[in-house]
């Protein structure tokens, strides 16, 4: 009896201190789940979710304070791909949040007086210039995310529309007419 | 007798070869505008190097290749630039591209050229050569030459397949190429075998070219090239399918058939290499099939950049077109507007009629009998892709391989619900190329971003070190302070009060700098100015006097 009894106690401590070690030597450093999120989002930082960037919504998703919903730019294809990592169901955009068509940030020359100011608030530096110098956008660096825009205290940047071109066009959907079906000729047989 | 070996599935469509193979092919005459598009080959566009107003030369640069993976682009024939500007391209988007429009001057005249004796010259010389000189495979998909034989140092060829199968129905300017100009086509593929140094040179020719065949065996009699004759079937003329049936090997899905010892080129790459080697003439022309509803359906040798519109009328179109077909009926893109230039991947036109490309059936539900898969070629199950494609579950598509299909369009071909199982196709693979370049550009942003944030945490680390240090420094240089203090405001200070001390030293710089500063203005005066002065002065309290008055007598008036 009592030699059972220390066996029991010898197995679960040998099996604690494997644990403990392993909890210790295997430890996982941050949320990989975060990763995972972040990995889903457009990476715009334009902040449309209500969070300073991506990277701080995908850690109020993974604590379940924020729905999976509120990032326009990544689509409904992002909220579908959130849902399926996440395990939740599916949700749609609110009231007029809706994804827009991506746009570029397109500087007025001839109107900007070199602040700076748009500069500062572009979260992937995708604005040339300096102070009391003329800005202008990098397009190809331009997440669209119009961050830039409010900043700008003579209303000189506006949102530009990317023309569709031959890199960028898609196939269409295919639509076509089905057949209509035809009434059958054949008689039923009777039985 | 070689034994051949087979691919999976191939239909045979009604071949429509003879209307237009009997003719001897011609050469265009110059047409009255040339456009040429800067993007004709896989891989980067070229960079245009000419602007409005130049006048060019015949086989003058107009644009050079840029990165790994391009070609150059010459002029056709010598005339001016008119323009660089967007014109609609041969593309199934029909959306603008950048072109160069020559207007010919009618002079034709050739810019200095000479051939090249490329035995004497290194390899990769030779290989720079040829991407200068615009060499495209012209088989269709307009792969660079010189990528295709620019090997790895470990790799070897051990086969080098010409292909000359032309499978396609309508088609015939391989055939007629290899009839009529056999000799040249073989000294195009001597360089070819100087490039890839095979063991073994393979011309694989359908059963259903017999003079071609006889030509071609005529023009390699006593070289070890062979000729083979494959039976007809589409698509045999398919570059993994070709090698499949001559070597018995397969080309692994995603892989390059350089990598299992094969490189395959076209009969009309070769000939446009023997035009560049021995010649010196870069790529600025090629053969086409004209066909369909025309009068004398015919090759024609015609200028890259010829207007469709100019072609087609060689030809003499007959009444009641409905559109054309740029490449074959399988594999081409039904266009509408004949105003688009010739291309060095374009093989074929053809006129439709209603009579020969009737419409499309209506298409009916798949009842999944899988007549597609049989046909297919890239042996892949067609109407599985077709359900996820329809799903837009591109996930499960790319795990069905979908990108190992050629969009022969075999499967749509045998599909007795008539659905347009490659548009399906097409579809999924640009939407999922579109979402591989959305991920890559986030990819970038996430990396921009989190640069920008690192950057402003080191400025504002530099900042704060900036500051300590000049904290250090000053107090440095404090020991120094109270010497330069002759007055003390409290004597009975501590000496050792730093804070008394700084105030000190503070206080002997301002007296300092006040004793060195510049006068001020109400010093130093004349006796004149001085009178002045004391007038405005006076004036001055004698009207605050009176303000104050004033003030009194309102107060007291209120008051009252």
């Amino acid at each position: 009896m009592i030699s059972a009894l220390w066996v029991m106690v010898g197995i679960s401590l040998l099996l604690g201190a494997v644990l403990g070690y392993s909890a210790i030597k295997f430890k996982v450093e941050g949320n990989p789940l975060v990763e995972k999120i972040d990995a889903v989002l457009p990476q715009t930082q334009c902040g449309q979710c209500g969070f300073p960037g991506c990277k701080p919504y995908a850690e109020a998703i993974a604590k379940g304070e924020a729905d999976i919903n509120k990032c326009p730019p990544g689509g409904e294809d992002g909220i579908r791909k959130l849902a399926e990592l996440l395990g939740v169901d599916y949700k749609p955009f609110g009231e007029g949040a809706g994804p827009k068509a991506k746009a570029v940030a397109f500087i007025d020359e001839q109107t900007c007086i070199g602040c700076t100011l748009c500069l500062q608030a572009c979260p992937v530096d995708a604005i040339a210039g300096a102070a009391k110098q003329m800005h202008t956008i990098i397009a190809s660096e331009c997440t669209g995310c119009e961050l830039c825009v409010a900043p700008c205290p003579v209303d000189c940047i506006s949102m530009v529309g990317l023309p569709e071109s031959i890199q960028t066009w898609k196939w269409p959907y295919p639509v076509y007419a089905l057949a209509q079906p035809q009434t059958p000729t054949r008689e039923m047989p009777k039985s | 007798m070689r034994t051949l070996d087979h691919f999976h599935g191939g239909i045979h469509p009604a071949e429509h070869k003879l209307e237009s193979s009997e003719l001897p092919s011609r050469i265009a005459p110059l047409p009255s505008l040339l456009i040429l598009p800067l993007h004709q080959h896989i891989g980067a566009g070229a960079k245009v190097q000419v602007q409005a107003g130049d006048h060019v030369l015949k086989g003058q640069l107009l644009a050079s290749a840029q990165g790994m993976v391009s070609a150059a682009i010459h002029a056709p024939t010598s005339g001016t630039v008119t323009a660089v500007q967007p014109h609609t391209v041969p593309h199934p988007s029909q959306l603008p591209g950048l072109c160069v429009h020559i207007e010919p001057d009618g002079k034709d005249q050739w810019i200095d050229h000479a051939p090249l004796e490329y035995r004497a010259i290194p390899k990769s010389e030779l290989l720079a050569k040829l991407r200068e000189a615009g060499i495209v495979g012209l088989g269709g998909a307009t792969f660079p030459t010189h990528v295709k034989y620019s090997l790895a140092t470990d790799q070897r060829i051990q086969t080098l397949v010409i292909n000359g199968a032309e499978c396609e129905p309508w088609i015939t300017t391989d055939d007629r190429l290899m009839r009529e100009r056999a000799a040249e086509i073989v000294r195009g593929i001597e360089v070819l075998r100087h490039l890839a140094e095979p063991a073994e040179t393979l011309i694989g020719i359908e059963d259903n070219k017999p003079q071609a065949i006889a030509a071609m065996r005529a023009a390699c009699a006593g070289s070890d090239i062979e000729i083979v004759t494959i039976p007809t079937l589409y698509p045999s003329g398919g570059e993994k399918q070709l090698i499949k049936i001559l070597t018995g090997k397969e080309v692994p899905s995603g892989g390059r058939p350089t990598g299992i010892g094969v490189a395959c080129s076209n009969v009309a790459t070769a000939y446009a290499i023997h035009r560049f080697v021995d010649h010196g003439e870069p790529l600025i022309s090629r053969q086409m099939t004209v066909t369909g509803n025309v009068r004398t359906p015919q090759n024609i040798e015609v200028l890259i950049g010829t207007p469709l519109e100019e072609l087609v009328r060689l030809a003499e179109p007959l009444p009641g077109a409905t559109g054309y077909i740029l490449g074959g009926p399988m594999m081409g893109v039904h266009i509408d507007d004949l105003r688009l230039p010739v291309v060095k991947g374009s093989n074929c036109i053809i006129v439709k009629s209603a009579k020969l490309f009737p419409p499309a059936e209506p298409a009916m539900p798949c009842i999944r009998c899988a007549r597609c898969a049989a046909a297919c070629p890239a042996d892949l199950q067609p109407q599985e892709l077709h359900w996820f494609s329809k799903a837009r579950d591109f996930g499960k598509t790319q795990e069905y391989s979908l990108f190992d299909c050629i969009e022969c369009g075999a499967c749509a071909y045998v599909c007795p619900s008539h659905i347009p199982l490659v548009q399906y196709f097409r579809f999924a693979k640009s939407e999922i190329w579109q979402r591989e370049r959305e991920t890559q550009a986030a990819e970038i942003a996430r990396e921009r971003h989190e640069f920008r944030m690192e950057r402003i945490e080191r400025e504002k680390r530099e900042k704060a070190e900036r500051l300590a240090l000049k904290e250090k420094a000053a107090t440095a240089a404090k020991p120094a302070a109270p010497i330069a203090a002759p007055v003390m405001i409290n004597p009975d200070a501590d000496p050792d009060d730093t804070l008394q001390m700084r105030i000190d030293a503070a206080m002997t710089r301002a007296k300092e700098q006040a004793a060195t500063a510049q006068p001020r203005n109400t010093e130093n005066l004349t006796p004149q100015q001085q009178a002045k002065v004391a007038e405005i002065e006076a004036r001055r309290a004698k009207f605050s006097e009176l303000a104050s008055n004033a003030g009194a007598d309102d107060e007291s008036s209120k008051k009252s």
